[in-house]
């Protein structure tokens, strides 16, 4: 890489040296105060008994009275159904959505006719630029008992009789949630490994040929090998998400008949804190609750990682 | 032993081809049926006819819609919030991770931490809500471009490609007199077309997309973005010309105005999309994961 020069001056020189360097910074830190570190003060609300008409700084503290409401409180089934589902979704997600790109990655990898692979990348990137919206609308149409195409389908090959309510029946809206979530990640989320496999040396696979490896045992030994770092990476982030699932979606496509299964954390705290009955306190409470296990499952992860594999974020 | 091992090599690769058609097909066909659909007839909609191609063609949906004043409207915001909120985002990202790949910067591990504790840590739905109420920034246009203008991520992407320009560029500049904004301007800007236009992607199509915060900030009708109108007309279907026996005459129907909805809401994304493919894979590439 690029030979590094040794700067050995102090911090006063370097403001006076580099002053336009922090200038240019300023817009970004006024940026990061006012609305991502600002609003972290707003989390104390968790710890008082919030009204709108006293304001944060003067209403009640309460210690960890909201929690304790929050986790056995009258609504807590509510919370831990909540919960629940947030962990499921996201495993489901993990399980079945995690290998896909990869997956993706090194069938692209394979492709040698560059045209049919460009071809295919377009196609799969394409759904990751729809909006949420969108694609509720788009699974609410095909999903519809009377004019959904997969109804139909089944309907024309005497599979069912009756066109199903896919989005009512709560037996259903994890998978489709999860599937909905792999059509429009995965091909998107391939590129980072498909950058990686561009990174493995071409000398490697020339070695295994000469010795008579067949591409199954190419991609076995060199290929997955190759693109290790990068997965693991890419699973850390992924579980530091657990718990952060794609609210704005399941908002859109859930209903009252499907809270069972569909209601989220996040989509538990918009009900409690903007929409029914403003219990701002409460639901602040739980997403704190929610940041800091997934703060510490990122930390968690990370550590482990690097126990066995030497790979990590930080 | 090499021939059996070139033959079932063969069999891999027709394998290979046989999913990723598979695979296109699956991606690709929710897209076509409402596509299709938006240009097919109410009644062929409802009885379930379309399957590939419009039945009884027609562009009654989109007559509907493009005469709705709402949805001119709607669209109009959307881009204002993306035009200038793109700008504004940028403005911000380009300058701040320009000075973050800069590793005679002091105090930088800890400036990059606090960009990067954005991403770890989110203070939540509620204490953001209430922070904007607070900046009076509840249904207001300049609240909604200024709120949501820096994606931690969008800033390390760039700044990564920044810290693999080459440094000898940037020394001779400096030789003959120029300052950090203009080797900013003159040198990195120029050198890193490929990240900066992905950065831009990607703020577009946040600002594009997004539906849930506009949603809960915007109150007036008339700073409505796209999305909002979208899903009034998808989840709540109530948009006005949703009623009123439409059924009767079936040309088209709540349904096909769904379907053409979302159609041209998509319109612009297809446009743009496919000459910045490249574009946004190789700025990926470059500057997503790096260790």
């Amino acid at each position: 890489m690029v030979s590094k020069r040794k700067h050995s001056i102090n911090v006063g020189e370097s403001f006076k040296k580099d002053w336009q360097l922090y200038v240019m910074l300023i817009p970004l830190f006024i940026w990061l105060v006012y609305f991502a570190y600002k609003p972290l003060y707003g989390l104390i609300i968790a710890f008082k008994d919030y009204s709108v008409f006293k304001g944060i700084a003067d209403s009640k503290w309460v210690g960890l009275e909201n929690f304790k409401y929050l986790l056995t409180g009258p609504g807590s089934v509510y919370f831990w159904r909540a919960f629940k589902n947030t962990i499921v979704i996201s495993l489901y997600n993990i399980i079945f959505g995690f290998p896909i790109p990869i997956i993706l990655a090194i069938m692209f990898n394979e492709m040698k006719n560059k045209f049919f692979r460009k071809s295919v990348q377009t196609i799969v990137y394409l759904p990751y630029f729809f909006s949420d919206v969108v694609i509720a609308g788009i699974i609410i149409s095909i999903l519809s008992p009377n004019i959904g195409v997969i109804n139909n389908i089944l309907v024309n090959l005497g599979i069912i009789n009756d066109g199903i309510y896919f989005l009512v029946e709560p037996k259903y809206f994890r998978s489709i949630f999860v599937l909905s979530d792999i059509w429009k990640e995965s091909g998107f989320n391939s590129i980072i490994y498909f950058a990686a496999l561009s990174g493995i040396s071409p000398i490697l696979y020339e070695a295994a040929r000469m010795d008579g490896a067949s591409k199954f045992q190419q991609i076995k030994n060199i290929t997955i090998p190759g693109i290790m770092p990068t997965i693991i990476i890419m699973f850390i982030l992924r579980v530091g998400k657990l718990l952060n699932i794609g609210y704005e979606r399941i908002l859109l496509l859930y209903t009252p008949q499907t809270y069972e299964k569909a209601d989220i954390i996040s989509t538990y705290i918009y009900r409690l804190g903007l929409k029914e009955n403003g219990m701002m306190d409460v639901a602040t409470a739980t997403g704190l609750f929610n940041s800091i296990i997934a703060f510490i499952l990122v930390y968690v992860t990370n550590r482990i990682t690097r126990k066995l594999s030497d790979t990590g974020l930080w | 032993m090499k021939k059996h091992s070139s033959n079932s090599d063969k069999i891999l690769n027709i394998f290979n081809h046989i999913i990723l058609i598979i695979i296109s097909i699956c991606t690709l066909y929710p897209t076509i049926f409402v596509l299709a659909s938006s240009f097919s007839s109410g009644s062929a909609v409802a009885r379930g006819a379309v399957y590939l191609w419009p039945v009884e063609f027609t562009v009654e949906a989109y007559k509907v819609i493009l005469s709705d004043i709402e949805f001119w409207m709607s669209y109009g915001n959307t881009l204002f919030y993306m035009l200038f909120g793109t700008l504004f985002s940028m403005f911000i990202s380009i300058l701040a991770a320009y000075a973050l790949s800069k590793k005679r910067l002091r105090f930088r591990k800890l400036f990059n931490f606090m960009v990067a504790f954005t991403i770890w840590f989110d203070p939540g739905i509620i204490p953001k809500y209430m922070n904007f109420k607070e900046l009076g920034f509840e249904n207001n246009r300049i609240g909604i471009i200024v709120g949501f203008g820096v994606l931690a991520f969008n800033i390390i992407i760039l700044r990564n490609y920044f810290e693999g320009v080459p440094k000898s560029l940037e020394e001779s500049a400096y030789i003959d007199g120029a300052n950090d904004f203009k080797i900013l301007y003159k040198i990195y800007m120029p050198l890193s077309k490929a990240s900066i236009a992905t950065v831009t992607l990607f703020y577009a199509i946040s600002r594009w997309n997004g539906y849930f915060w506009t949603m809960i900030l915007i109150k007036d009708l008339d700073k409505m973005p796209l999305q909002v109108y979208l899903r009034r007309i998808i989840v709540e279907r109530d948009a006005l010309m949703l009623d009123s026996g439409i059924l009767a005459n079936a040309v088209y129907s709540p349904d096909t105005i769904i379907f053409a909805t979302i159609i041209a809401s998509l319109v612009p994304i297809i446009i743009i999309y496919p000459f910045i493919q490249k574009y946004f894979e190789k700025g990926i590439m470059l500057g997503g994961v790096k260790e």
